[in-house]
């Protein structure tokens, strides 16, 4: 996998690491808790891909894959690093995550299961449907965890 | 149909995004939960929800939804404001409950 030089920016209104433009990864951290900057990791990706001249399809299941993980993070999580990676034929999305992790991922990959608390409830998060989102709008979905360090996710979407 | 017929015709107060109006409105979609709205509404689709905080402008932009409307005379918060209306997405209010005023969006978009 080719690694892109990347510059950490640490900017509270815009996390957002815009890398090389020429290279194949872009690198981006979310900041865990911050729900007024939700969003914006995912709108950066549907950006590059959507220049990148993706079919429409593609960019719409990028923007849902990588939403519903950039919430998992503000919600749960500390902080994530978030790898997009553009190969020949394959779209790559790698979230990993400094947080609680998840004790048990069958349960969590259940639809409608969810530990959120009430005021994320309240904001219309923690239906128990975001990895389940995930899971059907990716190609290949890939998720590991350990308690108490965090979770990685591993979203591939395949362009051709 | 445009933003703006539909407002017209409902009497929905447009509280910003005001430039996006004449953008047509391809389908509706009623949601509360923001993973059911990114999951199966579409571009150019009208939402109409009770939510009124800065995340649905962050969802409206990831589809690109034609406009919001908030449904029950709910008041978005003024981050809202400013984030759509910096993303020029129309956001409209309307005193009427999700039930009555998805019926008559959907009469409006799917005439018999």
């Amino acid at each position: 996998m080719k690694k892109a030089s990347s510059v950490a920016c640490k900017e509270s209104k815009r996390p957002v690491c815009e890398t090389n433009e020429k290279a194949a990864t872009h690198t981006f951290t979310i900041e865990g808790g911050n729900f007024n900057s939700a969003g914006l990791v995912s709108s950066s990706i549907k950006s590059i891909l959507k220049k990148m001249e993706f079919p429409v399809e593609i960019v719409r299941r990028s923007a849902i894959v990588s939403y519903e993980a950039e919430i998992n993070v503000v919600s749960y999580a500390k902080e994530a690093t978030v790898n997009l990676t553009i190969e020949p034929g394959l779209v790559q999305i790698e979230v990993i995550d400094k947080g609680p992790g998840i004790p048990n991922i069958e349960l969590a990959m259940q639809e409608g299961y969810s530990t959120a608390d009430r005021r994320i409830q309240e904001m219309g998060f923690g239906a128990g449907m975001g990895l389940c989102n995930i899971k059907n709008y990716s190609d290949d979905f890939e998720i590991s965890s350990e308690v108490g360090k965090g979770t990685r996710l591993l979203m591939k979407i395949q362009t051709k | 149909m445009k933003v703006k017929t539909i407002a017209e015709k409902l009497g929905l107060k447009v509280v910003c995004g005001a430039t996006a109006l004449e953008r047509d409105i391809t389908g509706g979609y009623t949601g509360d939960l923001l993973s059911d709205v990114m999951a199966n509404s579409k571009e150019g689709y009208i939402w109409i929800t009770r939510q009124v905080h800065q995340n649905i402008v962050a969802v409206a932009s990831l589809k690109e939804h034609a406009g919001i409307i908030l449904i029950n005379a709910s008041q978005p918060t003024q981050e809202t404001l400013e984030k759509a209306e910096a993303e020029s997405i129309p956001i409209m209010i309307s005193d009427l409950p999700a039930f009555e005023l998805s019926g008559r969006v959907f009469n409006l978009l799917s005439p018999r």
